[in-house]
């Protein structure tokens, strides 16, 4: 194929020769980052909570004073362990992808000097660690002897378990067993590093303190009450969440069921990314719309000049050129309009990458997506073309001799 | 002449109808797009007391140890500033706010009990805010002075438990304490809630939430704060509170002051005032720094960046989307206009000017224009209804109000202007005798 006739007739072409490069090019530069968006949602998203979420629901209650804790407890849980299928019932404050209740700020230091970061501190009752299934990568999990009761807002001393993020940002390429933190006047020892152990609301932190959390072991008390996180298996679960619910209505009348935040863990994490989905959503959409619009623009420009190059097209059908001559004359056309869109395109599309990392906190494009992004465009416009292409193959070689 | 441009523009739009369909339907997609994304932007950045907002100010001190915050000051007060800047009354109003969860049963109704959010505030915040009332009033500062136990509640909570009636007088059961009735609102929706904004800085753009309902009780300041006790919650704290849930003398910050201030000496003189607090505060040794803040509602809102960041990027990406559909329409525009080539030769030649021609070929763009503004209005209306079917707490504002339904056609019309002047001028560049010769 002859690509300088092509170059010739473009160029007398020039302006919608650029309008449609420049279509492809914007079009290749936001088909990249939002793709790259997308793929940075779906990730948050599947963000590995650390606990057998399958296997795991809350109900939340409140309603009723501090003075009244044991006793509800006492009520809820035993109507909870009637319902048939659950397996467990337990206390912790906060619930993965559910309530918060135990964000705070720690240092490193017993002066509160080393600011250590803002983390999760998951207080849960006996039961409650084997309960999460949390999986324990050194050091050990909560026994027995850990678990006192309590007045403040956590125990003020205690062994516990930190994730293995939080371990690597406390302390980078250190042992973190044995080590402390401090959180105020509470003070605690490392004890174990879980593998994982999500916050309840990864989507509003930074990608590397999604993870940052501890458990700590404690006894229920004012402070550790109306929490409970049910386990049951994970076939029975919608049966056991229903039942839950009438249970506890029927064994304590005047409580607050909090209907909101009482779900199965499959059902929090759902609503905890509902923005992400619906962004990720959203930046779908657009980009069909983008790919639509773009081929209906390359179809109707390819049309107009097949139908202004119609007697060109039966001159050279006439002087020999075959159908496949004229077809691929028309495609390659259109390969080296794209071509030329995709190179500004990838400036573009680097140069927008750019500005969303300075304000979203998005990290840098990988490369991959560009030949991916130009493999897109180029398919496209090869078969947005195809129509009007093969049109003009169509044209018989008898045109040329006509006078219009 | 105009008219006669218009003729021939819906003859030359007839001709063919598969390019115009492909320039309304580009027009139309990125108006819709961008519309719908410019409207929740609209609605979300707009001033949610509009007239008023210049008054009202949001005053900051600092109770912090040193070295607990940098630059800025805390985002709200500890109790004992907020009540000393309140009850000094140097403002020409003033309102203290404490939210709280709070259990609420109505004896009249056979309603299980419900947790509801309690606005715990003083009698200024109704006027303040101009917020509307359904049926009764706000409080008095009487009321506020004596801890009355008087209640205002929301319309939906009205709707809920007195089916929309009047019940003002009636009893409401706020925790284990009785209080009356004193007024009902009337449907109130401000956007964002200015009042609970806070906090904005360390969201991570992820703001929605500034957009939710009022609360759905409102009673006095210092009413809420012996019925509820024990339920108040800190913004912050720099050491645990003794008795969490209790806060009045924890070393916390959690209670926020709205002042009204009329003129700029008002405002220069309650400056003073606020500095002149923290020096002395400082002198006395419960303050270690002395930095206050004065910023109006916008600047508060603005600094909060209360317009989740979803919806910024939402917005530059329906604008990138029009771009494209422009480039689109520009492309097609030139196909069309220089395919009539001949006819354009032959008018020039019988006559018309240069400024003729370009005339005409602007009225067939600005027609497809008003098209795709049509299209762009119902893919708006689409737009926003996905808007509302989301889970997001702004979710129930985006509706298209009467200004941007006219933005949707305006824009629509310039940008089809834009896209059809640079055709146009090449339309009207074209040389007749050549033109003539080939047909």
């Amino acid at each position: 194929m002859q690509i300088r006739p092509i170059l010739a007739a473009l160029r007398k072409h020039r302006l919608a020769t650029l309008l449609i490069a420049l279509e492809i090019a914007l079009a290749c530069a936001v088909l990249c980052n939002a793709c790259f968006m997308i793929a940075n949602r779906l990730s948050a998203m599947r963000i590995d909570s650390g606990v057998d979420e399958a296997a795991l629901a809350t109900v939340q209650l409140t309603g009723y004073d501090a003075s009244a804790s044991a006793d509800v407890d006492a009520r809820a849980r035993a109507a909870l362990r009637a319902v048939p299928g659950v397996q467990s019932v337990t206390l912790l404050n906060s619930i993965p992808f559910g309530m918060r209740r135990g964000t705070a700020g720690i240092a490193t230091d017993a002066a509160g000097q080393h600011f250590g970061g803002v983390i999760e501190f998951y207080v849960g009752a006996p039961g409650s660690f084997e309960a999460l299934g949390a999986k324990v990568v050194a050091g050990r999990g909560p026994l027995p002897d850990d678990f006192h009761p309590f007045t403040g807002w956590v125990p003020d001393e205690a062994p516990i378990q930190i994730t293995q993020s939080l371990a690597e940002h406390l302390w980078p390429g250190a042992n973190p067993l044995g080590k402390e933190i401090w959180q105020d006047k509470f003070h605690f020892r490392v004890v174990g590093v879980l593998k994982a152990l999500a916050r309840p609301d990864p989507p509003g932190w930074t990608p590397e303190k999604r993870q940052w959390s501890a458990f700590v072991p404690a006894l229920p008390g004012p402070y550790l009450s109306g929490s409970y996180l049910l386990r049951a298996p994970p076939e029975d679960m919608p049966g056991v969440m229903r039942d839950a619910l009438v249970a506890i209505n029927k064994a304590l009348p005047d409580v607050v069921i909090d209907r909101e935040d009482s779900h199965t863990l499959p059902e929090l994490r759902h609503n905890v990314f509902k923005n992400d989905r619906a962004m990720a959503g959203l930046l779908i959409g657009v980009i069909i719309a983008l790919l639509g619009v773009t081929a209906l623009g390359i179809v109707g420009l390819a049309s107009f000049w097949v139908a202004q190059r119609r007697k060109q097209i039966g001159v050279r059908r006439a002087l020999g050129a075959t159908r496949g001559d004229i077809l691929r004359y028309f495609q390659t056309e259109n390969f080296l309009i794209v071509t030329f869109g995709i190179v500004m395109g990838v400036v573009l599309a680097f140069a927008i990458n750019l500005t969303l990392m300075k304000f979203y906190e998005l990290p840098r494009l990988p490369f991959f997506y560009l030949p991916i992004g130009a493999a897109v465009l180029w398919g496209l416009g090869q078969f947005a073309v195809l129509g009007p292409a093969l049109r003009a193959a169509a044209v018989p070689p008898v045109v040329a001799t006509r006078t219009v | 002449m105009f008219a006669y441009y218009l003729n021939l523009a819906l003859h030359s739009l007839k001709r063919n109808k598969v390019l115009t369909a492909l320039m309304v339907l580009a027009i139309a997609v990125g108006i819709g797009a961008s519309m719908t994304t410019l409207t929740v932007m609209h609605l979300l950045s707009g001033d949610p007391l509009p007239g008023r907002s210049a008054h009202i100010f949001y005053p900051q001190v600092d109770a912090s140890p040193a070295d607990f915050t940098k630059s800025e000051p805390l985002d709200v007060l500890d109790y004992r500033s907020a009540v000393d800047l309140w009850s000094a009354h140097r403002a020409d109003r003033q309102a203290l706010i404490a939210n709280s969860q709070i259990k609420v049963r109505a004896p009249d109704a056979s309603l299980p009990p419900l947790m509801l959010n309690m606005l715990s505030t003083t009698s200024d915040f109704f006027p303040m805010f101009d917020v509307p009332f359904r049926y009764g009033q706000g409080w008095s500062a009487q009321d506020d002075a004596r801890h009355s136990r008087v209640v205002v509640i929301s319309s939906d909570l009205n709707d809920k438990l007195f089916h929309g009636g009047n019940s003002v007088g009636r009893t409401l059961r706020l925790k284990d304490s009785d209080a009356r009735i004193v007024g009902v609102l009337a449907p109130w929706r401000p956007s964002p809630l200015f009042y609970d904004v806070r906090g904005g800085r360390f969201a991570n753009g992820d703001t929605a939430d500034f957009y939710g309902k009022p609360e759905d009780v409102f009673t006095p300041f210092y009413t809420g704060l012996e019925i509820n006790d024990g339920n108040f919650w800190q913004f912050t704290c720099w050491h645990a509170p003794d008795k969490p849930g209790h806060l009045e003398n924890a070393p916390c910050v959690w209670v926020a002051l709205w002042v009204q201030l009329n003129d700029a000496p008002k405002v220069a003189a309650y400056r003073n005032f606020l500095d002149h607090y923290a020096r002395e505060q400082k002198a006395l040794g419960r303050f270690a720094k002395t930095h206050t803040r004065l910023r109006t509602l916008m600047q508060w809102l603005d600094f909060n960046g209360v317009v989740p960041s979803d919806v910024k990027l939402q917005t530059w990406l329906a604008f990138a989307f029009l771009a494209i559909c422009l480039f689109n329409t520009i492309g097609l525009l030139l196909a069309k206009f220089l395919r009539r080539g001949g006819e354009i030769g032959v008018r020039r030649a019988l006559g018309a000017s240069r400024r003729a021609v370009f005339a005409q070929c602007l009225v067939e763009a600005g027609l497809i224009g008003l098209l795709g503004g049509i299209g762009g209005w119902l893919l708006t209306m689409l737009g926003l209804w996905l808007v509302r079917r989301q889970s997001v707490a702004y979710a129930d504002l985006a509706h298209l109000d009467v200004g941007m339904f006219f933005t949707t056609f305006v824009s629509a019309v310039v940008v089809s202007l834009i896209a059809g002047a640079l055709p146009a001028l090449r339309a009207s560049r074209i040389a007749p005798a050549l033109q003539l010769k080939t047909l």
